[in-house]
């Protein structure tokens, strides 16, 4: 489980990991109902899935333990910022995410340009512990904070005609050292099925840690989509646009036979240079099983069950 | 003799500097992936470090530089196999249902593989000893290492996602190094 009596520590060692421990350990002995509902409210509220399902999604089942803030900040696909994976973390620290504006547009009734402070003022932030598979076949266990995209599309009422959701990067050579080489088809751009965004796991993430998402980690917004690989869970998102057909994705436009459009995380399909069947946690030295839809099949099966995830990879 | 003294160094300094890194750091988040990218890639610089011994003797004129190609060559067999072993057990946990399939079924490993095979030959018959006995064979035997450094080159290109940067230019130097071994004065004259 995610409470854990921290180790004895000097001052200097303190990281936000441990403090955040700490804080955890607080919230546990506050009791579990409070836990809950720190973690959970929006997918109480949703009452699509019932409490138990809700924790357990949220919380991630036992044996997951949180990966360290260092790793999940030094370490990161953000080709925005250079191809390594230590290059975000190096090259993001002037990165400015204020002002900040996302344009949302398309198929909905409430089409705007929106400050991010809009945003975050308007959709309480909660706490949500999700594990993250990347396609390269690691993977991360994070305490995201944010709100679940359903309620921003709720708010801005998709009209009938929208099926998918288009999400965009931003592109600013200036800022974005990576974004001077074509690795990939600048700006990069992701989406999701409409019902895939509605589902109460996708989150819109603001922050991780219980502090402000770092820039190597997407600030100000990205998008968090648990069940899938982590190339979909685009980052610091400048553009939400609803949409009649199937958006074009970024790693799907490079290369469509090695990246799929769903992008699901599945044991069964392997990416052609390497099998998908097992996963490297990061700080663990043994590789664990990959689990059907990471894990989290009890909440998100339902969506798939007249799709071919042999096909539609 | 001095080459030697600094080829000793260049070949050490990697796995030297890799220790002080996991003393400190740990090699980062993903320590196991860094080493096997790390051996990997010394492994390839090194081979084509020992490609460019012949050139360089034949531009320099400096003879004796002749004798440091079989250390480089060794050193870039000894990163090759410190490569594959952390593959092996660090990376895969020796689970060689996994591994059969990756050699078998992806490309990319299968090419590390023969590239890996074919340096094994080379390293065996290093020895003084080999070399009198094979005599001139000895000489055409060893012309294996072009195969194997294309390979390891090919390897290194099929592996990355996106980024061909690097791969692209330890594919240039590769080509730059075997032109420079192609006998042109020879063509033109048997041209006329
Ligand atoms: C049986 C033999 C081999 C196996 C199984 C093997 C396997 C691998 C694997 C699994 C990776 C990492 C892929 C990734 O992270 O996506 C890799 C990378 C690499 N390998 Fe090998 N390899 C072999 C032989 C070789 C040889 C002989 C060379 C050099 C001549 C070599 C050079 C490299 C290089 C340069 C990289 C990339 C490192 C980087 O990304 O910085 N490999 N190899």
């Amino acid at each position: 489980m995610l409470i854990r009596k921290p180790k004895k520590i000097s001052e200097s060692e303190i990281t936000p990991y441990e403090m955040y421990l700490d804080r955890r350990k607080f919230i546990g002995q506050a009791g579990r109902v409070a836990l809950l509902a720190a973690v959970a409210p929006g997918a109480l509220v949703a009452g699509d899935l019932t409490g138990e399902e809700a924790e357990a999604a949220v919380i991630g089942s036992q044996g997951d333990e949180l990966t360290p803030f260092k790793h999940v900040t030094e370490y990161n696909n953000f080709y925005e910022f250079g191809t390594g994976k230590a290059d975000p973390a190096r090259n993001a620290g002037d990165f400015r995410t204020r002002p900040w504006t996302v344009a949302i547009e398309g198929q909905c009734e409430r089409p705007g340009d929106y400050a991010i402070e809009d945003i975050l003022g308007r959709f309480p932030s909660e706490e949500r512990v999700y594990r993250l598979r990347c396609v390269e076949a690691w993977s991360m266990v994070i305490p995201w904070m944010g709100f679940p995209l359903k309620d921003l599309l709720a708010w801005v009422q998709p009209t009938s005609r929208a099926k998918y959701v288009e999400f965009t990067t931003l592109h600013d050579p200036d800022q974005m050292p990576g974004q001077r080489r074509r690795v990939l088809d600048w700006p990069y751009v992701e989406g999701l099925r409409l019902d895939e965004a509605m589902h109460p796991l996708t989150l819109m993430a603001t922050g991780l840690y219980g502090q402000e998402l770092p820039n190597q980690n997407g600030a100000p917004l990205r998008l968090v989509v648990p069940w899938k690989y982590g190339f979909k869970s685009i980052k610091s998102i400048v553009r939400i646009r609803l949409v009649e057909g199937m958006p074009s994705s970024s790693w799907n436009g490079l290369a469509p036979t090695e990246y799929g459009f769903f992008a699901n995380v599945n044991p069964e399909v392997d990416h052609p240079r390497w099998s998908q069947a097992r996963e490297r946690r990061l700080g663990e030295i043994r590789r664990r099983p990959t689990l059907m839809f990471n894990g989290y099949a009890d909440e998100v099966a339902s969506l798939y069950e007249s799709l071919d995830l042999l096909r539609w990879f | 003799m001095m080459a030697k003294s600094v080829v000793w160094l260049l070949g050490l300094a990697p796995i030297l500097w890799a220790g002080i890194r996991f003393a400190t750091d740990g090699l980062g988040a993903n320590p196991i992936e860094e080493a096997l990218h790390l051996a990997g890639r010394w492994a390839l610089v090194l081979l084509l470090t020992g490609l460019s011994v012949t050139p360089l003797r034949r531009i320099s004129g400096w003879n004796r530089i002749i004798k440091v190609r079989r250390l480089l060559g060794l050193f870039a067999f000894f990163y090759a196999c410190l490569h594959l072993l952390i593959y092996l057990g660090l990376d895969q946990g020796f689970a060689w249902s996994f591994i059969v399939e990756d050699v078998v079924e992806r490309p990319f490993i299968t090419v590390g593989a023969g590239a890996f095979l074919l340096l094994v030959p080379l390293a065996v018959t290093s020895t003084k000893g080999w070399i009198r006995r094979l005599g001139r064979r000895w000489q055409r035997l060893h012309r294996l290492v072009y195969l194997a450094a294309t390979l390891g080159a090919l390897h290194f290109y099929w592996k990355v996602k996106a980024d061909t940067f690097w791969p692209l230019v330890a594919a240039m130097v590769l080509a730059g190094l075997l032109l420079a071994r192609v006998p042109w004065r020879r063509l033109r004259r048997t041209k006329g």
